[in-house]
């Protein structure tokens, strides 16, 4: 990672504006003329972590690639939170073709500018976890096979939200979804669903994977500027809560983050060429009640009849944890 | 029982009593209702000794039940707009081998630009895919034409969507009449599929066929397309025998006063001038057509039901001796005119029939009677032009009142 | 024909709210019907939802362009969604504010229209009956108290059957204190029960 190790704990959060740091090591967002490529006018809900995301990754972006970033969008929230006509609320340019094809127009775009010389020009893709880890899979890795020079980043808020929260691949088990209703013998989303499709891009063996959320927007920060360095495919995962779909107050949106890392169920880590080079160990264990409670979609869960599930994720939290080792080898 | 149901949710049920034995759908606005109560069905058991299937796009829920038909179930799903588009090579698939599949098509608009809001350029551009395309009037039909479309589908070995207009009817709440799970056992023959993947008698679905038998291929799909006219008005008659109403048919007669459906109306004379449409505009239209008839003006109204196959026959017997036509379009063949106005005119080749072709409600705009009145009366007065576009707006877009879809005229 | 424009935010159940009325205006012997305006709105954004009372059959797809009856779920949508426009002459605008009519006139910024605006708290109802700012019930409740299109009994029938238990009998609750208290009558949670059966 390139975030730089200074002992004094606060310098790099936001919460000092990075006002210690050397000009270059500050946020994007503490400057006067951050890029605010997503700007005013969109219509996300109240504490969307999706929006929250998008803007910093694509400011950093946009400030790595020195302004010069082109942007393909699949569908979902987050381009049609952005761009009702006749507005749109993204200022770099920006295409939006289809919910299955943003990995492949993104493709197009960077053979164009090769095929023209303009190498001064980056590209990024973006999508939610539907369109990445589903109808896009194929899209996405063929991108990641070729190792075309596009870094794609998956917003994944665990669902299809735009339509009105439906299961997706990415959907962890015994989620409610509009299409995994809480009821029945086995309420929510299956057991044993839900891709990693870190895993999946680490077995692409392509230059640069990470994983992010919104509770560590420097960390995420500097994990797009590294991505930015690297050329060829490169993949950066965001885990962003979303109020509506999770049934969480939309004053929760980082702390649920933060209970997801903490509790080791969502696993932030580096990895280059398929190899895992940097895990973020948790500072404070939590446990995965911490993160589930808050959340309507998994109150079933907090009910009589829940405890065998509640079992079920306490087992993925240890095993992310033995996998990751996310404690660094503390008890 | 008469009972307040939104149309998604009274399509689901009915879908349930037809028994499927595989439902696989992908969610999409507007269709999203429909598959999630099925979801909701399949757990609670209320959709009993059937898979339903979350899949990961829409050419793979088209995929999952072409293959849950040809091993021998009664398969089920459901989409619309850029869901039909991403599913096209297997709903053509589909149709070319015969698998008696039924799909709800929440009609939507197709992007560029993106807009989930209805019109019929979905369906629309499957309309060669060799599917029956059955057009809902209201929320009752939508949830009737289901038992004859897995009927007459069956029937014919040809797969069958039941088009719904999305939002307008998919998420508009009515006073229904379900057909009740009793009714449709006794209604609906049990799913006898003609090819099944039988391991005792093991069969080959989808080979290829060469320039020497492809097009013998498709003259043989032609003449069962032919055929299928007849069974969806024989399905459909017996639906109104067995169920005290109409749903269905071909070409759909309106009483000339009080413009209720009803399939003894007598053909339109050759003073009128008759308005042809399909889709839930039917309902506006009745509404706008009654008091022009109670002013004495000769307008007459035809519903198209079964937009695929064609019904030319029975158009033209519903037309009468009328010449003068009004087709209200929900779809647009770019630099032609409408698309229904396109098969409408093919049908009445010869017969010297003049035709309007009023392009309206395009991506959820809404289509108001005064509006529909307006140019009605213009066609009758001699004014109006070939093709018009309903409530066209020009010098600029004005911004709607916050919240409200634009009603402005 | 009676018909009825809701104008709301999206997570306030403005949809819901016109399906329940339509339910309603069934219990009370109508023809009904329940259009939503859907869109791809979020939470907070406005929407605007219709119903339609009548005696025969309703047939037309058209949105409600004339309302009798105008319920407004957000009283920070005055203005920016003119519920005033197009209401029929002596209409009836129910809004949920803890303000008075007057204000209500003053911030919709039409205040020579022809309507009787009767103003209700139904957020602060409901917070207190169901615990969620959910004002449906109580808009419903409200509206049952000043017109005869529904009736109380109705609207807490509606709201018994699709939530079934302790959420159905808190609407039904919030319903009750609305209808009270637009007809100016003592608030039914703090009056002995036997005297509350006026539904
Ligand atoms: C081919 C196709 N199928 C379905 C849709 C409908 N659709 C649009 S966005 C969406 C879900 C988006 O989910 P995700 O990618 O996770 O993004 P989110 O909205 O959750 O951020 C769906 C199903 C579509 N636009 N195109
Ligand atoms: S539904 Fe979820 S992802 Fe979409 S805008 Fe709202 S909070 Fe964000
Ligand atoms: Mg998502």
């Amino acid at each position: 990672m390139s975030t730089v190790h200074i002992p004094f704990l606060q310098t790099g959060t936001l919460a000092v504006g990075g006002r210690l740091l050397d000009d270059a090591e500050r946020s994007v967002q503490s400057q006067a003329d951050r890029p605010s490529s997503l700007t005013r006018g969109h219509r996300a809900c109240q504490g969307c972590a999706e929006a929250l995301a998008a803007r910093w990754v694509m400011d950093t972006a946009v400030e790595a690639a020195d302004g010069r970033l082109v942007v393909a969008n699949a569908t979902g929230c987050l381009e049609v939170f952005s761009t009702l006509y006749p507005e749109s609320a993204w200022k770099p340019p920006w295409i939006h073709s289809l919910f299955a094809n943003a990995a492949a127009v993104a493709t197009g775009i960077a053979s164009s500018l090769h095929a023209q010389g303009r190498d001064d020009v980056r590209v990024l893709a973006q999508g939610g976890d539907g369109g990445t880890v589903d109808i896009g899979l194929a899209a996405v890795s063929g991108m990641f096979e070729r190792n075309d020079d596009v870094l794609y980043v998956c917003y994944d808020n665990q669902g299809y939200m735009n339509t009105g929260v439906q299961r997706s691949s990415a959907t962890p088990p015994s989620a409610r979804t509009a299409t995994t209703p809480a009821v029945g013998r086995q309420p929510g989303a299956p057991q044993g669903t839900g891709k990693s499709m870190v895993k999946i891009a680490m077995a692409h063996e392509i230059p640069y994977v990470a994983s992010a959320t919104v509770a560590d927007l420097r960390d995420l920060e500097a994990k797009v500027r590294t991505a930015m360095s690297i050329h060829g495919a490169r993949y950066l995962h965001v885990l962003v809560p979303c109020p509506l779909g999770w049934g969480s107050s939309s004053s929760e949106s980082i702390s649920l983050s933060r209970a997801a890392v903490q509790s080791g169920i969502f696993p932030v880590v580096e990895a280059r060429a398929g190899e895992l080079t940097d895990v973020q160990r948790i500072r404070e264990r939590m446990d995965v009640e911490a993160y589930l409670r808050p959340q309507a979609r998994f109150a079933h869960l907090f009910k009589p009849g829940g405890e065998d599930a509640l079992n079920r994720w306490r087992a993925l939290a240890e095993a992310n944890i033995r996998r990751y080792d996310l404690l660094g080898g503390r008890p | 029982m008469r009972e307040v149901l939104e149309g998604s949710q009274a399509v689901a049920r009915t879908v349930a009593r037809c028994r499927p034995g595989v439902v696989c759908a992908y969610p999409i606005s507007p269709q999203t209702h429909i598959v999630e109560a099925l979801s909701v069905m399949a757990r609670t058991g209320e959709l009993r000794d059937c898979e339903y299937v979350n899949v990961e796009s829409e050419f793979s829920a088209m995929s999952v039940s072409i293959g849950a038909s040809a091993a021998g179930s009664r398969a089920y799903t459901a989409t619309a707009s850029q869901g039909l588009l991403y599913m096209a090579e297997a709903v053509y698939n589909a149709a070319g081998m015969g698998l008696p599949i039924v799909m709800t098509v929440a009609n939507r608009a197709v992007g560029a630009p993106i807009n989930i809001w209805n019109d019929h350029s979905d369906a629309m551009a499957m309309r060669d895919s060799g599917w029956l395309q059955l057009y809902a009037a209201d929320n009752q039909e939508a949830a009737d034409l289901h038992v004859i479309a897995f009927a007459a589908a069956e029937e014919l070995g040809i797969p069958a969507m039941v088009c719904m207009d999305g939002f307008v009817l998919t998420h508009a709440t009515d006073v229904l009449e379900l057909a009740t799970q009793e009714q449709i056992d006794g209604f609906l023959p049990p799913y006898s599929p003609t090819q099944v993947l039988d391991i005792d008698r093991p069969t080959t679905i989808g080979t290829m066929a060469g320039p020497e038998s492809f097009t013998e291929t498709k003259y043989l799909q032609h003449l069962r397309f032919l055929d299928a006219a007849d069974v969806v008005e024989a399905w459909s008659d017996r639906f109104t025998e067995a169920f005290g109403r109409e749903a269905g048919g071909l070409a759909v007669r309106y009483d000339p006063d009080t413009l209720d459906r009803d399939r003894s109306a007598p053909p339109a004379g050759a003073e009128d001038l008759v308005v042809v449409a399909m889709g839930s505009v039917i309902g506006t239209l009745q509404e706008a057509i009654a008091p022009m008839r109670a002013e004495g003006l000769p307008v007459r109204l035809v519903g198209i039901s079964a937009y695929r196959p064609f019904p030319r026959e029975a158009l033209k017997a519903a037309l009468g001796e009328s010449r003068h036509i009004v087709v209200i379009d929900r779809a647009l063949e770019l630099g032609s005119g409408g698309v229904l106005t396109g098969c409408v005119g093919r049908a009445l080749a010869g017969t010297g029939s003049r035709i309007h072709s009023v392009v309206a409600g395009l991506g959820g705009r809404p289509i108001l009677e005064g509006s529909l009145r307006d140019v009605i009366a213009r066609a009758l007065a001699g004014e109006q032009r070939g093709l018009e576009f309903l409530d066209l707006k020009t010098g600029g877009v004005p911004v709607p009142p916050v919240g409200a879809t634009e009603v402005a005229r | 024909m009676t018909q009825i424009r809701i104008h709301g935010r999206g997570g306030q159940g403005v949809v819901t709210a016109a399906e329940m009325l339509a339910r309603a205006g069934f219990l009370a012997g109508h023809e009904v019907q329940a259009i939503p305006s859907f869109g791809s709105e979020r939470t907070g954004a406005p929407v605007v939802a219709y119903c339609r009372f009548a005696d025969v059959p309703l047939r037309t797809r058209e949105p409600v362009l004339e309302p009798d009856v105008v319920l407004v779920q957000d009283p920070t949508l005055l203005g920016p969604a003119q519920p005033f426009a197009g209401v029929r002459p002596g209409g009836l605008v129910i809004v949920n504010t803890t303000e008075d009519a007057p204000w209500v006139r003053e911030h919709a910024g039409d205040g020579e229209v022809d309507a009787t605006v009767v103003t209700v708290p139904a957020t602060r109802i409901s917070l207190d009956t169901v615990g969620l700012p959910k004002p449906s019930a109580a808009m419903l409740g409200a509206y049952a108290g000043r017109a005869d299109h529904v009736t109380l009994a109705a609207v807490q029938q509606v709201f018994r059957d699709r939530f079934p238990g302790r959420v159905g009998e808190a609407n039904a609750t919030a319903a009750a204190v609305a209808y009270a208290h637009v007809r100016g009558e003592p608030d039914p949670r703090i009056v002995p029960s036997a005297e509350v059966s006026h539904a």
